[in-house]
């Protein structure tokens, strides 16, 4: 009797030790999460009446607008661009830094600077930097003769200078987990090479890069992320603009949400937005993390 | 484990013929390794201090010495990976002083193992092959006889983490061996292994490195490797050369009191003097000489083996007893003698009856090295407690047991 009483008491105690990160949890992401799906199955009320449902009628209008898949192709046209290139730039970064050169802490805290800045005063430098007149690339460009475009004007670059200035926000932070990364690899995996007379070009194919399989992993999900949660610096640069050549679609939730007044639009926007990341991140878990060696 | 050895001779034998042709066994010069004042000085501190040595074709050379006596170092150098800042490094005929490491033809066990830990045993072992472009039949044929003499047949496909430390440790030799290099240096690779594992690695590195007739520089600080493997033991303290010798010239005749105290376990006691009179006494002992002649500026170092505790009665030094360590096969006996504790090492389980007892030893036995450059000294004339106690004028007075021995002078 006294062993079950102690028993249950154990589980009431460990039940109470989870549950401030569990109602944390469940109000800041579940319940929202949750009231989005719902919001999602209802058609806006119209000169304030209450909302009537609609069943999948939202998700019928999704599939129809146009703006949408251009925003969908964007912001994949943006992922592809971004992520690829901003891992690289921050591997090879790293590679740099953790050699022995002089001055090198300087250089790490030079690369690392764009992620201290808040997203909107580096959009605001960027800004100067893309203004077609007075702004510092077509300076230069005019230097060299060559007229330079309108960056954020003309719809055909306009999302390739959005993502120009991603990469250049995100390499620094992802090589900070590269650095750590590389720290942490045994040196003498790299002398047991050298006395073989192993190349550092395949040294770093056949050793450092399946060792950093782990963080490029991690790295990887998180560029996703952040290539999907984009909002500030579309608001600064192009406010999705022109003609939705920049819109993705986090900013679009919020165009829906905020400027058009369509909560239950842009509920299932980002009810389409968590199903993919949910796939992404089962197939991270399932898939990918199985064929990775952690140490 | 024997049956494993036995398994490993034909291989090892196989290997031996057919590494023949690679290893031009016949030329030995590609095996001999020279060191020409070496040294290595990191911010202006001398880490290894003029270091010379010549270890020749097949001979297994022991670097031995505490940590932080540049051991390691000199080894880093040898292969390679850390660059002299003075001297020269010969390897056969030529001059590797600014070789890169993978062209020195040599092969390395480092003390971590540094194993991929990302590739399975079989990648691991023929990672250099890998590097060294040899076609794939060749490797997959040389793996398959390595694997067999190390005895991880079984391991192949297994990635390090799923090893054992004894497991792991041959495929860090495997990976040595299968270079078929003709130098092979060893940095500690025994350390990390448990004590029982170390005693049957000790031999069948030994037993492998006599097989393929290779030239084998190893480092450790641990004295019964040195002792149980090296052909030549080069004993090494504060980045200089102290001793260079055989096992047993280490043991037997220890050139300073360094030396001296480093090798043996218990370590050779080092026992102060003075000198009154014209003979010399153990510090506070004026009873029973232990040299004729004024050494009072001598350390006298005596192996704990080599001192024999006998009952009050018997002749000897008179010394108290103050505590017994049994060890199974021995039993370590500490006494004190004058202001001096010495330790002695008795066979079997020995009880100590009473707390007075005498201590003797052989003459042979006394080492005298001078006290403050610990150099060895051999013109000093020892004594052996026994007989000076027999012959001493104060000893007769004090050995009230022995009136026969007194009588007798």
């Amino acid at each position: 009797m006294r062993a079950v009483n102690s028993d249950r008491r154990m589980q009431v105690y460990g039940a109470l030790l989870l549950l401030p990160a569990a109602i944390l949890l469940g109000t800041f992401a579940y319940l929202p999460t949750i009231a989005t799906l719902i919001d999602s199955l209802f058609l806006p009320g119209i000169r304030g009446e209450p909302p009537a449902f609609g069943g999948l009628a939202n998700y019928q209008a999704l599939i129809e607008d146009a703006t949408f898949w251009k925003v969908a192709r964007n912001n994949l046209v943006y992922a592809l661009g971004t992520i690829p290139t901003s891992i690289a730039l921050a591997l090879g970064m790293a590679l740099f830094v953790n050699a022995r050169l002089p001055g090198r802490g300087f250089v790490r805290m030079a690369y690392f600077t764009p992620t201290i800045l808040p997203m909107i005063a580096a959009a605001n430098i960027w800004m100067f930097f893309y203004a077609p007149q007075i702004g510092l690339f077509n300076n230069l460009l005019d230097v060299l003769g060559i007229d330079g475009p309108n960056w954020l004007g003309n719809p055909r670059i306009a999302l390739f200078s959005v993502i120009m200035m991603t990469i250049w926000k995100e390499a620094g932070f992802f090589m900070i987990f590269y650095l750590a990364a590389l720290q942490s690899l045994p040196p003498d995996l790299q002398e047991a090479a050298d006395l073989e007379g192993t190349t550092r070009w395949s040294f770093f194919w056949r050793v450092t890069f399946p060792l950093l399989m782990p963080t490029t992993l991690f790295v990887m999900i998180n560029a996703l992320i952040n290539a999907v949660r984009v909002v500030d610096h579309l608001f600064i640069l192009t406010k999705g603009g022109p003609n939705n050549a920049t819109n993705l679609l986090l900013y679009y939730v919020y165009e829906n949400a905020f400027s058009f007044f369509d909560r239950p639009y842009a509920a299932t926007i980002t009810v389409v937005i968590l199903v993919v990341l949910a796939i992404v991140a089962t197939v991270k878990f399932t898939v990918l993390d199985r064929r990775i060696h952690y140490q | 484990m024997i049956r494993r050895v036995l398994a490993g001779i034909d291989a090892v034998s196989l290997f031996a013929t057919e590494g023949r042709a690679m290893v031009d066994t016949k030329n030995n010069d590609n095996k001999r390794i020279r060191l020409e004042d070496v040294s290595k000085v990191w911010d202006g501190l001398a880490a290894v201090d003029q270091v010379t040595f010549d270890v020749s074709p097949g001979e297994f050379v022991i670097l031995l010495g505490p940590s932080g006596c540049g051991k390691s170092t000199t080894l880093r150098m040898i292969s390679g990976l850390e660059q002299t800042t003075a001297g020269r490094i010969v390897i056969g005929d030529r001059d590797v002083t600014r070789e890169p490491p993978g062209n020195r033809g040599i092969s390395m066990v480092f003390q971590s193992y540094a194993l991929f830990p990302h590739l399975s045993v079989a990648d691991n072992i023929v990672f250099g092959l890998r590097s060294r472009k040899v076609p794939k039949p060749q490797r997959q044929e040389r793996l398959e006889r390595v694997a067999r003499m190390v005895g991880l047949e079984d391991y192949l496909d297994r990635k390090p983490a799923q090893l054992s430390g004894g497991q792991r440790q041959r495929v860090a030799l495997a990976r040595a061996i299968i270079a078929e290099n003709a130098i092979c240096l060893m940095d500690e690779p025994l350390s990390n292994l448990d004590a029982r594992l170390r005693g049957d690695m000790r031999r069948e590195i030994k037993a492998l490195q006599q097989r393929l007739g290779m030239t084998v520089v190893y480092v450790t600080h641990d004295q019964v490797e040195a002792m149980s493997m090296g052909d030549r033991v080069i004993l090494m303290h504060s980045g200089r050369i102290v001793q260079d010798g055989s096992p047993a010239e280490l043991y037997n005749r220890p050139t300073t009191a360094f030396a001296a105290s480093f090798i043996g376990s218990p370590a050779m006691n080092l026992i102060e003097l003075e000198a009154m009179e014209g003979q010399t006494f153990i510090a506070k002992e004026p009873t029973v000489p232990i040299a004729w002649g004024d050494a009072g500026h001598c350390l006298l170092g005596l192996r704990p083996e080599d001192i024999v505790i006998q009952p009050s009665s018997a002749a000897g030094m008179p010394a108290q007893v103050i505590d017994e360590e049994y060890l199974g096969a021995d039993t370590i006996v500490r006494v004190r003698v004058g202001n001096q504790t010495l330790r002695a090492r008795l066979p079997g389980q020995q009880s100590m009856p009473s707390e007075h007892c005498r201590v003797d030893w052989p003459v042979t036995a006394a080492h005298f090295f001078t006290a403050d450059s610990g150099e060895r000294r051999d013109d000093i004339d020892a004594v052996a407690p026994a007989t000076a106690n027999s012959r001493s004028p104060i000893s007769r007075d004090t050995a009230q047991p022995f009136p026969d021995q007194g009588a007798k002078r």
